[in-house]
């Protein structure tokens, strides 16, 4: 073996080896758990430097992407919400209960006359990419003050329409805490870009929490279930993604 | 005749040997980490938002009537990558995927396990950058050993330098007991300009600390402008980190992976009859 060929085959031979280490523990559950606790920092480290009521950055209306892309379910499969659609969501109903005081369920009208935001905001996708919409929607705040939130009330859970991978826990769901639920541009958004909602975007009725990436913001939601713990849900770590591995704080 | 004595000097400090190889470690899980998250939309932008029709780069896999190719585009031009980038991996076990699996942790599409990685060793990265940089100021590493000298500054000085390292002759003897003028430049360009513009553009694409430092993001065009900085500019680190390894094999392996662990560097003292 000539000298160019063996340090060829070292420095292959490196990068293997430290590739197949990386790998290993990435099969680790331990290690990825370890590593993963680096969220609680990011999160602490976040809201530590930040104010609570910081406005994500809104755009004029000339930035709005003509390009706006959809992800995660464009179109439900599910027979519940096929039904719902085809009526034009004439029969939809949105509930709020769980740990609240008085558990509502409002039409799409009664949605609309609740105080509402409007807001163009730039979508993150944990993909990397960008886009920036319009959104209408009813403020979460004042909803959850008509329901009463009960003190052990911690998370709101997001329990949606749309089925995202086969089996028992396919369905898609979210949750943020009550610091995000507050949030001034924390929305139920039924209009995009002062249209209805399309169906690609969730119709007719999705979240808006800015300041978090996008697989956060749910689509097709249904039911808003206020709880102490979000552990015995689903998974249990939170959100269809976030049982995949996705971190439950969502604003790096 | 002179004749060359081998004496040991202290070379380098113990924080910034610690800080160095901690340094390593997180920048090349951090490299491979970031080409993972990379790989989950393979196209760059500039601006606000992604113009989906036009990314200014893009690393794809194409459908041709040879079969799938890796296409590789920086604005109209474009290049076969296949093998590299976009179509990856040996032939007969190609995956779609824009940067290969040996490039990546882990190996395999993960864009979830990906981020853990990325984040963790950021937090590192961040940390051990910042107990580097406040020592390098307080202890007068900086004035001591980074700033170059006025005579180091003169034009004819660094053109001499310039042509030597093209020759890979270094300095020996009393003159190699500091930095030359060309590792100056380069350290100080890595620890103060290209390191901390990794931490910048990083924490501009995070969406919570947008609403911090609403203006920081701005200062590259945008939240797609600060992706694009933040690979390009981990590019120039790869850059950094080949010649960086070029000099250091060439100018004396041993001698100076020794003097970045126990601090001790060998030069050749003149004896004079």
């Amino acid at each position: 073996m000539n000298r160019r060929n063996w340090l060829r085959a070292a420095g292959a031979a490196t990068i293997g080896l430290w590739v197949g280490a990386c790998d290993r523990l990435t099969r680790n559950p331990k290690f990825m758990g370890f590593i993963g606790s680096a969220e609680n920092l990011s999160r602490q480290a976040q809201r530590a430097v930040t104010n609570r009521d910081a406005l994500a950055r809104e755009f004029p209306a000339r930035m709005i992407s003509p390009d706006f892309r959809a992800n995660g379910t464009r179109s439900p499969t599910d027979a519940g919400y096929i039904a719902l659609r085809d009526a034009g969501f004439a029969g939809y109903r949105l509930v709020i209960d769980g740990l609240v005081e008085r558990p509502l369920s409002l039409s799409l009208a009664e949605l609309r006359a609740a105080p509402a935001r409007t807001q163009i905001t730039r979508h993150d996708c944990v993909e990397g990419w960008s886009s920036i919409g319009k959104w209408t929607g009813a403020r979460l705040g004042p909803l959850l003050e008509r329901a009463g939130l009960q003190p052990q009330a911690r998370y709101l859970v997001f329990h949606c329409a749309d089925t995202l991978a086969p089996g028992p826990d396919g369905r898609y769901y979210e949750s943020i805490d009550l610091v995000d639920a507050r949030h001034p541009q924390t929305i139920l958004a039924y209009d995009m870009n002062d249209a209805p909602l399309p169906v690609a975007h969730g119709a007719p009725v999705r979240l808006r929490v800015e300041r978090q990436l996008g697989y956060k913001h749910a689509k097709y939601v249904m039911r808003i279930e206020a709880v102490e713990s979000f552990a015995h849900l689903h998974g249990g770590k939170g959100g269809f993604w976030e049982d995949r591995g996705y971190e439950w704080y969502a604003g790096i | 005749m002179a004749r060359a004595k081998r004496i040991l000097v202290q070379r380098h400090g113990p924080v910034v040997r610690v800080t160095h190889w901690i340094n390593v470690l997180a920048v090349s899980l951090l490299l491979m980490s970031g080409l993972q998250i990379f790989n989950a939309h393979p196209a760059l932008y500039w601006g606000h938002s992604s113009t989906f029709a036009e990314p200014w780069l893009a690393i794809r896999m194409v459908e041709t009537a040879d079969g799938p190719r890796g296409i590789t585009t920086i604005g109209d031009r474009f290049a076969d990558t296949t093998g590299v980038l976009g179509w990856t991996g040996f032939e007969g076990d190609r995956r779609n995927q824009a940067f290969p699996g040996w490039a990546t942790i882990p190996s395999w599409r993960d864009l979830a396990s990906g981020r853990r990685w990325h984040f963790f060793f950021a937090w590192l990265f961040v940390i051990n950058g910042a107990v580097y940089l406040a020592t390098t100021l307080i202890s007068g590493h900086l004035r001591r050993n980074l700033l170059p000298s006025r005579e180091q500054l003169r034009l004819r000085h660094v053109l001499q330098e310039i042509g030597a390292h093209a020759r890979l002759r270094f300095p020996k003897g009393e003159a190699a007991r500091t930095y030359n003028v060309l590792q100056k430049g380069s350290y100080l360009a890595v620890a103060f300009v290209l390191l901390p513009l990794m931490v910048l553009t990083g924490l501009c694409m995070s969406p919570g600390f947008n609403a911090t430092v609403p203006w920081l993001i701005d200062l590259f065009g945008g939240r797609q402008g600060a992706r694009s900085v933040h690979f390009l500019t981990a590019g120039a680190v790869v850059l950094f980190v080949v010649v960086h390894i070029v000099m250091v094999v060439a100018s004396g392996a041993w001698n100076n992976i020794r003097s970045m662990v126990t601090g001790r560097y060998a030069i050749d003292e003149e004896i004079r009859p």
